[in-house]
């Protein structure tokens, strides 16, 4: 059963510090500001909406929807988009995170990451809907963007895992 | 494993509806605040503190990388920039005969001017600023530069290269300003066809690097390698600077209009350093007349939202 194996291996991890879970946002941030141009940056996984699933799905109380809009509107500051348009796609994506949080803990990876992939092309679809509200028109490569993050989960998912695993846990 | 399992008898506050309820309630009212009227500018150059650190660090890699390109130029490719340094040598003198020629035209032309009793068409000045990041936004062709109020930049200034224009100061923080480039989508500029003054509107098409001619008529004097220069009208661009070049023209008899793509002219990918100008002669209010309200509010609108 590979969901007891998950728990298992759950149980022997540290509890995650407040300043793993800020730098680890902050560090998406600035992925997400790199200078990406061109195909590449329709190709540029949502290094902050990963990270903030990955949080809203393993630490809720700790990380969740309210956090999520806030740090939505530092992303809309920094991309200069309409106030509250990537604030609208987090809080949405934090709330996918929440509800999905029971039973996600109990699929294995490729299950998680199917789930992912909804909960990553409502937020994409919102964050364009916005735009085609106010703009009137949509890039509809944009849309790879919710292919690669989806793709980005699994890597992520067990560098973090490996990341609070116990330094010492065979003592 | 102190998130698996919620105990609904300790107080964790609201459910994650009401939660969600109530964010998407607030950002949907700021998109509206945002989008209609623009009053939460103040608050945006504010948060932009916070969070330029952050965009600062991100451009550090691609810093580093043009140094290390530099060094590796200076170190193994001398001879080219030793050729290099020729061709420019020569183009300079060659620059600077036609420049003592543009300098006798203008007295000249000040001259037949005074003699005509025309308004002179003032000079504007210029300042040099650098490219600081490129927007990572999909939608939209837009660039940061590196000053803001701090030097006096305002909305709505032209910003050009030393071939033509680039686009508009659209938005300006303390330290930084918003350079919409002409490629934008929907970005206007008006322009006059260089060859024979036919005087028209470029848009930028929204792709990377295609601007389009809109609403010519079929039997419009356009063809290819036309270069389209700004007119001047409207008084936000000065007069003759190079915007695009006509690169295709298609004449389909089954549409009103013709479609004539242009490319742009100045390297609106490729600089580092753009000049923003300022002092632009503004031209005298427009008389506004009754029935034609409604045109100039529309068109206000529109250029705000750019």
């Amino acid at each position: 059963m590979q969901y007891t194996a998950i728990n298992a291996r759950s149980e022997i991890q540290r509890p995650v510090s407040n300043t793993f879970i800020l730098m680890s946002v902050l560090v998406a941030l600035l992925m997400n500001g790199l200078p990406w141009e061109g195909v590449w940056l329709m190709l540029r996984p949502d290094f902050v909406a990963v990270v903030l699933l990955y949080w809203c799905m393993h630490k809720p109380w700790r990380l969740g929807i309210g956090l999520s809009w806030a740090v939505g509107i530092f992303a809309d500051v920094a991309d200069a988009s309409l106030f509250g348009q990537h604030a609208l796609a987090y809080s949405v994506l934090a709330f996918g995170g929440v509800v999905l949080n029971h039973r996600l803990q109990m699929f294995d990876l490729r299950q998680q990451t199917t789930h992912v992939f909804g909960i990553m092309v409502l937020s994409y679809s919102l964050y364009a809907m916005v735009h085609w509200l106010v703009n009137g028109y949509v890039v509809w490569m944009y849309f790879l963007g919710c292919l690669t993050s989806t793709l980005l989960w699994p890597p992520l998912c067990i560098l973090f895992q490996a990341m609070r695993q116990k330094p010492v846990d065979r003592e | 494993m102190e998130s698996t399992q919620s105990f609904r008898f300790f107080n964790r506050g609201p459910s994650p509806m009401v939660r969600l309820v109530f964010f998407a309630v607030l950002s949907m009212l700021l998109l509206f605040v945002d989008a209609r009227y623009r009053y939460l500018e103040s608050t945006r150059s504010a948060l932009s503190i916070l969070v330029s650190p952050i965009q600062r660090v991100a451009t550090w890699p691609g810093f580093l990388w043009q140094q290390l390109g530099d060094f590796y130029i200076t170190q193994s490719r001398q001879h080219d920039l030793i050729t290099e340094n020729e061709q420019l040598n020569r183009q300079h003198q060659y620059d600077a005969a036609q420049l003592l020629q543009l300098q006798t035209l203008q007295t000249e032309n000040q001259q037949l001017r005074n003699l005509v009793d025309l308004p002179l068409r003032n000079s504007f000045s210029a300042q040099m600023v650098e490219v600081s990041y490129a927007e990572r936004d999909v939608f939209s062709r837009r660039l940061l530069v590196n000053k803001g109020e701090n030097a006096n930049i305002r909305t709505g200034q032209v910003v050009m290269d030393d071939v033509g224009i680039v686009g508009q100061i659209t938005r300006v923080y303390p330290w930084l300003s918003e350079v919409t480039l002409v490629t934008e989508k929907d970005h206007a500029v008006p322009i006059q066809v260089m060859r024979n003054g036919l005087r028209a509107i470029v848009f930028g098409s929204g792709d990377t690097s295609h601007l389009s001619l809109r609403y010519m008529p079929i039997s419009a004097d356009v063809q290819t390698d036309d270069i389209l220069v700004t007119s001047g009208i409207d008084g936000t661009y000065p007069h003759g600077i190079p915007v695009a070049k006509v690169i295709k023209v298609e004449r389909d008899p089954a549409y009103p209009f013709a479609s004539v793509t242009c490319l742009p002219l100045a390297g609106i990918d490729n600089h580092r350093h753009l000049l923003v100008l300022s002092d632009i002669p503004g031209l005298p209010e427009r008389p506004v007349q009754k029935f034609e309200q409604d045109n100039v509010d529309k068109r206000t609108k529109t250029k705000r939202r750019n």
